[in-house]
């Protein structure tokens, strides 16, 4: 600095930067920080109570649900209420095969929950450990009453399928209401007949091929939506003013038409006599039974996704690109670069916020899509957040679902961690 | 300067934007090896986009520019190697200091040792050392220009364009970097279009004004002659203070014009633009080279004063003469001169040469 004392600006930053020693104090003597600080609460407490509706609001219908999914993953207690007694036997003899106190306790536990009515949902729990085991439970719960000891033996004959140590190991997992069962479902473990846990049967390992496919349809939607909207956004920032509102309608166009209306619109375009393929045949392109198939698998899904999410990419980006000022490129350009040069060094990473807030915003978006998958994924093409649905509607099966759920929330939170660590969460700029 | 080692020659250029107004119309002007050349003019009479033809990022619509001989119309702006400073300063707010420095080097492909070297010595040149390694949004406005003026120099131009650099900086600061920036075209001898709307800036660095209004040159001379000789009414109040007689010229002999004026009073003026008798013409006249008594030259007024204001080394007094209002005399703070008040006519007198008749507004 006071190499520069011609510099006016120079002197003025110099004697600012002055700081005297020890604690300042008022006129009356307090200390200065403490006399801040109180007129500050003041004004905190007021901002405070004007954002307390929605954290309220934020709260009961936000966090209270997540955490309960959350919780919900590794806790199911249907079959330790519902089957106490037996339940207590298996915890307190973690080890032990079932003695005859075990199977009267069982009996004893059957006849309740038939009484109660729940037997069902104890069945449904045990079925989702070792397939094939519903009507074990129902039947010999309607039998319980006329079981006569030595209860070990009247129960092999009632169903063989008492024998079965897989059967025990399923029932010891469930006593415990906190579990981690559900989460190693979720990534295709399950514990075998001594209790260890294991890989599921290839054939039956079907969420870590969902996940998989999730994250890569997720970036394929992603980086189609960066490349489709990317020069979109361009042009709505550099055009004049009268062309870009209307440009921007159409951009905003899909946001005013119902989700559904544009994925059926998809399927008419896309299906096997839709029009796309009546176009393709007309021009010769292909022939009348080579007709192409481009819904109900992953191409509809990618299609239809990228062209919902393309506004989430476009927006952010066009936000970022309308502050950049052209005099920057043509300031690169007057230095020697190349329009290229230029575009690569200059202007693209004054755009890096832009873009990781659109590609963050459409990758978070994709991961949990679950209507349009739904409608035009066919089987190939549905994603993880279908199978969740699945569990909560058709299996009943909620702790798995949110198991996987629970999962879903981790990797977008280890994606959000890494994009921070890569990029920085504070570069990010959503509008 | 002189035109045969013309460096920059616009040759009959003329642009227009939308097809139907011309911004610039049939502009000639030659610039000389060296020389610092600035454009003044008011807003939108066509400054920015001469220069931005000359940087190659607008085509002419007719004519042709030559740098150093060559016709540059189908040259990209980047084989051009002319330096720029824009009126924002353009500094890559992504890149340090020494980073938008390296970065016409770069892209000239010079290896890494030599380009330290370089923007070492230009950001010695601008006094900044020690800012190297700061974002351009950590510096003060005058530092941004400092470093802008580095980045445009780094790669050694011979040609450097400069839009409104000092625009956005301070009155004091503005005149401090006027003469950094004269001092950097003398040191170096590189040739500089610069372009500004403020005219003590054009006077204070400029080798030849070019004065630009509704896209035409309307003079291109010395700072000097710009003041002391304007070659038209545009010139003369643009440039300085300027009072305005109106009046219809009655006789001409030589370069000598007989004019009555609108009270019906005659005087005389030197015929720079008239016709010819008959005709309506603007006498200019500068406030500095009337005098008060009878001893100034041929013409004599009496002054009726209005107003006064004393501003230390002068006395600028606000008077009726020739039933003008507006009158404005400059009085040196001599010891001798005779006391003014407010109300009192007294009589004023000027030279023939000093009063310039030009075309009527
Ligand atoms: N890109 C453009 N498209 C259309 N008209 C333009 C464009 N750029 C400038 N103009 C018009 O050309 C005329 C001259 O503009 P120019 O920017 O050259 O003025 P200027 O002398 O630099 O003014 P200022 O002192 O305000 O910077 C103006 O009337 C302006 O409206
Ligand atoms: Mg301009």
């Amino acid at each position: 600095m006071s190499q520069v004392p011609a510099d006016p600006h120079a002197a003025v930053v110099t004697t600012a930067g002055g700081v005297e020693d020890g604690p300042i104090l008022t006129v009356d003597g307090q200390p200065l920080d403490e006399a801040l600080a109180r007129a500050g609460r003041r004004a905190r407490w007021r901002a405070f109570l004007l954002v307390l509706p929605l954290l309220v609001f934020v709260l009961v219908t936000f966090i209270t649900p997540i955490g309960q999914m959350l919780h919900r993953a590794i806790y199911n207690p249907t079959f330790s209420q519902n089957m106490p007694r037996i339940s207590a036997w298996l915890k307190a003899h973690p080890d032990d095969p079932p003695t005859e106190e075990a199977y009267a306790l069982l009996i004893e536990d059957l006849k309740e929950a038939r009484k109660n009515k729940t037997i069902g949902a104890v069945a449904t729990r045990i079925n989702y450990d070792v397939p094939g085991t519903r009507s074990l439970f129902t039947s010999t719960a309607r039998k319980a009453r006329r079981l006569k000891p030595p209860f070990g033996e009247a129960l092999l004959k009632a169903n063989r399928k008492w024998g079965d140590p897989r059967v025990w190991t399923a029932m010891r997992q469930a006593a415990h209401a906190y579990t981690i069962d559900f989460l190693l479902n979720a990534l295709d473990f399950t514990r075998d007949a001594g209790g260890d846990i294991v890989r599921v049967e290839p054939e039956r390992q079907i969420y870590g091929k969902l996940f998989l496919r999730t994250l890569v349809l997720s970036l394929v939607i992603t980086g189609l939506t960066l490349v489709l909207g990317f020069p979109i956004a361009h042009l709505l920032a550099n055009l004049p003013l009268r062309y870009s509102n209307l440009l921007m309608i159409f951009v905003l166009l899909p946001f005013w038409t119902s989700l559904l209306v544009r994925t059926t619109s998809w399927i008419v375009l896309l299906q096997t006599n839709g029009v796309v393929n009546d176009i393709l045949v007309w021009l010769g392109l292909i022939r009348d039974d080579q007709r192409l198939q481009m819904i109900f698998n992953q191409t509809g899904t990618v299609v239809a996704m990228t062209h919902i999410l393309l506004p989430f990419m476009v927006l952010p980006l066009y936000s970022v690109m309308r502050t950049i000022d052209p005099s920057y490129v043509r300031a690169a350009r007057s230095l020697g670069a190349t329009s290229w040069t230029a575009f690569r060094r200059i202007y693209l990473p004054q755009t890096v916020p832009g873009i990781g807030a659109g590609a963050l915003l459409v990758f978070i978006l994709a991961v949990g899509y679950y209507i349009t998958p739904a409608l035009v994924g066919g089987s190939s093409g549905q994603l993880i957040s279908n199978m969740i649905a699945f569990h909560m509607q058709k299996s009943l099966n909620w702790s798995l679902a949110a198991a996987l759920a629970s999962l879903l929330l981790g990797g977008v939170l280890i994606l959000y961690w890494l994009y921070d660590r890569l990029v920085g969460i504070d570069n990010l700029k959503l509008g | 300067m002189a035109t045969d080692d013309a460096f920059v020659v616009f040759d009959r250029v003329q642009k227009s934007y939308d097809g139907r107004t011309l911004v610039v119309k049939d502009l000639n002007i030659s610039i000389g090896r060296g020389e610092f050349l600035t454009m003044l003019g008011p807003s939108g009479s066509g400054k920015t986009t001469c220069l931005m033809m000359l940087a190659g990022f607008e085509v002419p619509t007719h004519g042709e520019i030559r740098l150093d001989g060559q016709p540059i119309n189908d040259i990209p702006p980047h084989r051009r190697g002319i330096g720029m400073v824009f009126q924002n300063y353009a500094l890559f707010p992504h890149m340090t200091v020494a980073e938008n420095l390296s970065f016409p080097l770069e892209v000239r492909g010079i290896g890494r040792e030599e380009r330290e070297g370089k923007v070492r010595r230009a950001l010695e040149m601008v006094q900044m050392e020690e800012f190297a390694t700061r974002l351009p949004g950590q510096l003060s406005g005058g530092q941004q220009q400092r470093i802008a003026l580095a980045r445009a120099l780094v790669f050694e131009p011979e040609l450097v364009l400069m839009d409104e650099p000092l625009g956005a900086l301070d009155k004091q600061l503005r005149e401090h970097m006027q003469y950094e920036i004269k001092h950097l075209h003398e040191r170096l001898g590189i040739t500089v279009v610069y372009v500004t709307h403020d005219q003590s800036e054009a006077l204070t660095m400029s080798d030849r004004i070019a004065v630009f209004n509704d896209g035409v040159i309307q003079q291109l001379s010395t700072p000097e002659d710009l003041y002391e000789r304007p070659e038209n009414s545009f010139v003369a109040q643009f440039i300085g203070e300027n009072n305005k007689l109106e009046g219809e010229v009655v006789a001409l002999e030589g370069d000598v014009a007989t004019v009555r004026l609108a009270d019906g009073a005659l005087t005389k003026a030197l015929a720079v633009r008239v016709e010819g008798p008959g005709s309506p013409t603007l006498l200019s006249l500068r406030p500095e080279r009337v005098r008060l008594g009878e001893s100034g030259g041929e013409n004599r007024a009496t002054a009726e004063m209005l107003e006064m204001i004393y501003l230390g080394d002068h006395i600028r007094c606000r008077a009726r003469v020739h039933g003008n209002d507006e009158f404005i005399i400059k009085v040196p703070n001599n010891s001798g001169h005779p006391p003014i008040m407010v109300g009192q006519t007294m009589p004023v007198s000027w030279a023939v040469e000093d009063c310039r008749a030009l075309d009527p507004l």
